[in-house]
């Protein structure tokens, strides 16, 4: 229980320097960005340094953020020490036109099948990926639907006959309404 | 004098030593929808290559475009064998998120059902590996115990398989004294059935030399593959999220981890075992933690967080804020603060987690699901290779392989 956050940044900035960023703590878990070259290096280190001992692979995953002109896909891995219980979470970005990662599966047999899942629904490129195919969808899909040019159905749109759903407009809305005066009618003739 | 050959086989079919064997993905002995590509040697399997992705539901993308209460459904479908814990994680992860402090009775009320959920997990597990390897009774002989289960949950929220149990802050409604009347009936008549269930498994002959061996994995390996919860702790490593990183007040209880040694079927199953009596001390702890609340305690059963948790209907007629709260809710028009957190809990197969990215929308921006089937899976070639067919059909089953949270 001695390993703190602030020793790990401490070992961190000792051993990379500048190179890694924006450290913060959300919700007390230590988080940083590291450069998406290092990612293997910064790993290894927290993998077989004597005190730090990040062995366990708790979750990689990644996060489109069309947004952010040249870093727009980052990956996120979870990290977990679990002698002295202590996690960490870090970042890489990459440009989504070029988007190669170096993999971890040298490091974590569990990282096999979560950069497969990535690749299917980010496309983010495993450099060094025994087995890098899709996991979850078609083989034959040709794009990466978790990336956010990939919407769900609008809900805003006016072709479609929604009035049942009571979120209707154009021509759905209209049928509703003439059912409507309908009912009326029948209760006005019933009056 | 040759012989006409008339059959034409394909290219290098004779020349070929091993068999290969789609196992799956509908065999009955699966237990779900899994595919494995096995090349045999014999009966021997040389290699295994598991497809999965078959009931692949998107789930992470759907919720992006929905409010957080709506993305409880979607928890229960990841593993169904357990939904109410993925349905408490969920909340604790909002919770996280929103800031909403719980009750302490709301805590132990979770705990309560959360346990219920591991036993009945478990206790599908263990009896199926009974099935695979050949003793149909204790199956059967379990199951009124499982529906036991189920109708508590019916109680308590409405619904038996796939629950959507509770809510932000707490539960739906407090518990009926119906649903007391079973959860008590269940801890005086639990123990006498679990007992007799191990009766029938764990010193029988033939179950014994069918599991011990089957499936083994080293602690290193386990680790090193991802391997959480009982699955894990079979194999030696006291793992376990509710002693580790405590959720839900699991701090005020006392209760062991049991951990096996060799990481083989036979382990796991008596990790199991060892867990259900664990549950049973923490739901008994917990039901006289809750006879101890007095007064206005004793009703609690949801925190104060307005802005998340529906009103009562008596109020949403008679009172301006509590119409606005329940308008905005159930609209979906309740802005999310902006933030990133990860919260995990124990789940039946292991740590269930959830990252959830905010940026201050009305829905996450990004949603995802740590499951822990569809991570320690890609170990299952390493553990049968150069085993028994039968073994390897034991050895799923007795991982608790649960299809719908392999795919999410």
């Amino acid at each position: 229980m001695s390993l703190t956050n602030e020793t790990i940044k401490e070992r961190l900035k000792a051993k990379f320097g500048d190179q890694l960023t924006n450290f913060e703590e959300p919700y007390g878990l230590l988080t940083f960005e590291a450069p998406k070259d290092l990612n293997l290096k910064v790993m290894q280190f927290l993998f077989d340094d004597e005190e730090l001992r990040f062995q366990f692979l708790t979750d990689l995953t990644a996060v489109h953020y069309p947004g952010l002109a040249g870093r727009e896909l980052a990956v996120v891995y979870h990290l977990h020490n679990l002698k002295d219980n202590i996690r960490l979470r870090f970042k890489v970005f990459t440009p989504v036109a070029q988007p190669d990662v170096f993999t971890a599966t040298q490091l974590y047999s569990s990282a096999n099948w979560m950069e497969r899942e990535t690749y299917d629904f980010f496309g983010i490129n495993f450099v060094g990926h025994p087995n890098l195919k899709r996991i979850l969808n078609v083989d034959e899909m040709t794009y990466f639907p978790m990336r956010k040019e990939f919407p769900l159905e609008d809900q805003t749109r006016i072709d479609k006959d929604d009035a049942m759903f009571g979120r209707g407009s154009g021509g759905g809305a209209e049928a509703a309404s003439h059912e409507i005066k309908a009912g009326q009618g029948a209760d006005e003739a019933k009056g | 004098m040759s012989v006409e050959q008339h059959i034409k086989l394909p290219e290098g079919s004779i020349e070929k030593t091993t068999t290969t064997l789609n196992l799956g993905p509908t065999h009955p002995a699966t237990h779900g929808v899994f595919q494995n590509i096995l090349e045999l040697d014999g009966e021997r399997i040389v290699s295994a290559e598991q497809t999965v992705g078959y009931i692949h539901r998107a789930f992470e993308k759907l919720a992006e475009r929905r409010p957080l209460y709506q993305i409880t459904t979607l928890t229960d479908r990841l593993n169904y064998c357990s939904s109410p814990i993925n349905n408490m994680g969920w909340h604790l992860t909002c919770e996280k998120l929103l800031g909403v402090k719980t009750p302490k009775r709301v805590d132990y009320l979770r705990v309560i059902i959360m346990e219920l959920s591991r036993i009945s997990d478990h206790l599908i597990c263990n009896s199926v590996v009974g099935v695979d390897s050949g003793a149909f009774t204790g199956f059967l002989y379990v199951m009124q115990y499982r529906e036991l289960i189920y109708e508590i949950y019916e109680e308590v929220c409405g619904s038996r398989l796939t629950t959507n149990m509770g809510r932000i802050g707490g539960f739906e409604r407090n518990f009926t004294s119906a649903a007391w009347e079973k959860i008590e009936k269940f801890m005086a008549e639990y123990p006498a059935v679990l007992k007799e269930f191990e009766n029938l498994f764990t010193r029988n002959r033939i179950f014994m030399e069918r599991t011990i061996g089957a499936g083994p994995i080293s602690a290193d390996r386990a680790l090193n593959y991802g391997f959480t919860g009982p699955n894990l702790r079979a194999a030696g490593v006291d793992y376990d999220v509710r002693v580790h990183s405590p959720y839900s007040s699991y701090e005020d209880f006392e209760f062991d981890i049991p951990v096996g040694s060799t990481g083989d079927c036979y382990d796991r199953f008596l990790v199991r075992n060892g867990e259900m009596w664990q549950s049973l001390r923490i739901i008994e702890q917990a039901y006289r933690k809750i006879q101890e609340f007095k007064g206005a305690e004793a009703d609690v059963y949801h925190a104060d967080a307005p802005a998340y948790y529906l009103p009562e209907k008596k109020d949403v007629y008679t009172k301006m804020e509590a119409l606005i709260w329940h308008f905005k809710i159930v609209m979906g028009e309740t802005e999310i603060p902006p933030g990133e957190v990860y919260q995990s809990v124990e789940g039946g197969n292991g740590e269930v987690g959830f990252y959830l990215i905010s940026d201050g929308g009305r829905t996450p921006y990004r949603l995802h699901f740590r499951r822990p089937c569809f991570i320690y899976y890609q170990a299952y070639s390493e553990l049968t290779k150069g085993s028994m067919l039968s073994d390897a059909i034991i050895t799923m089953s007795s991982l608790n392989l649960i299809a719908g949270e392999m795919d999410a």
